[in-house]
């Protein structure tokens, strides 16, 4: 290798195999929904802050934000964000466990995990289905 | 070859050194505080939700008289520097973990703090305008 390459290029060292050789697991995917979901909680936040400021912009421009809401784009964002809300919310509860040092076996671990994953379903059914009623 | 900074050491042993050295001591700092900021969140956002769900369809309806009161404005704003700054310890970890390009983590990071501290303080000053009315 020349001295110029050597400056410009890092050297490519050879990775060793890390996600691809491991079969999906219940854990794995529910840590990366983790995260998805708390990006997705980020466009909620925009969201927020636009409903605070359309309000105290005045009622007429807080009734056009309103009616954004209840388009079906709108309202399909809200039940995603309302679902991350609540999937993020109980798997965060599970991570504050994690950080005690409980719940580490990895049969609790996969346990916790699909009742996090079964409550955030029923949580967001339950809440639109009330909110709607 | 230019040398890193703790590779000139002078007359230093190398155990001098490496005492001088360390960790950062920042990386508990953050993961403190976004636990900190996680445990807050709980009580905060099922007393948010269930206002939200109380309210129903009515948000326009809720606002006026609700957010007279200074208990709801006050720990809505509370709810919002939490939320908020949890989102960007959050957001920060997921660039640092996904961008190599030094540079380019950099500019997402301040993007990010910036953007979030933004949509922060809109949404208190909104709440602090609609405390003194609709």
């Amino acid at each position: 290798m020349s001295k110029k390459q050597a400056k410009t290029t890092p050297q490519e060292r050879p990775l060793s195999p890390h996600l691809q050789v491991y079969k999906p697991q219940m854990t794995s995917m529910l840590s990366i929904l983790h995260r998805m979901t708390g990006m997705l909680l980020v466009l909620g936040l925009v969201i927020y802050t636009a409903w605070l400021a359309c309000a105290a912009l005045g009622l007429y421009v807080y009734m056009d934000f309103l009616g954004l809401l209840e388009t079906k784009l709108g309202m399909i964002a809200m039940v995603g964000i309302s679902f991350a809300g609540f999937y993020h919310f109980f798997n965060g509860c599970r991570h504050l466990v994690w950080d005690t040092g409980k719940l580490f076996e990895i049969g609790c671990a996969t346990k916790a995990g699909y009742t996090v994953l079964v409550l955030a379903i029923i949580t967001t059914g339950g809440f639109w289905y009330l909110l709607m009623n | 070859m230019t040398k890193m900074k703790w590779e000139k050491g002078g007359l230093k042993t190398p155990i001098a050194r490496a005492r001088g050295l360390g960790s950062a001591k920042e990386g508990v700092k953050h993961w403190m505080a976004q636990r900190f900021t996680a445990i807050l969140n709980i009580p905060l956002t099922i007393w948010f939700v269930y206002q939200i769900f109380n309210a129903g369809f009515d948000v326009h309806g809720m606002i006026p008289v609700w957010m007279n009161s200074p208990v709801n404005s006050g720990l809505l704003i509370l709810f919002t520097i939490s939320i908020f700054y949890h989102a960007m310890l959050g957001v920060q970890v997921v660039i640092e973990d996904y961008v190599h390009n030094e540079f380019l983590k950099i500019v997402l990071i301040v993007l990010q703090k910036g953007g979030l501290m933004l949509g922060a303080t809109i949404s208190i000053f909104s709440i602090l305008h609609l405390a003194h009315g609709f």
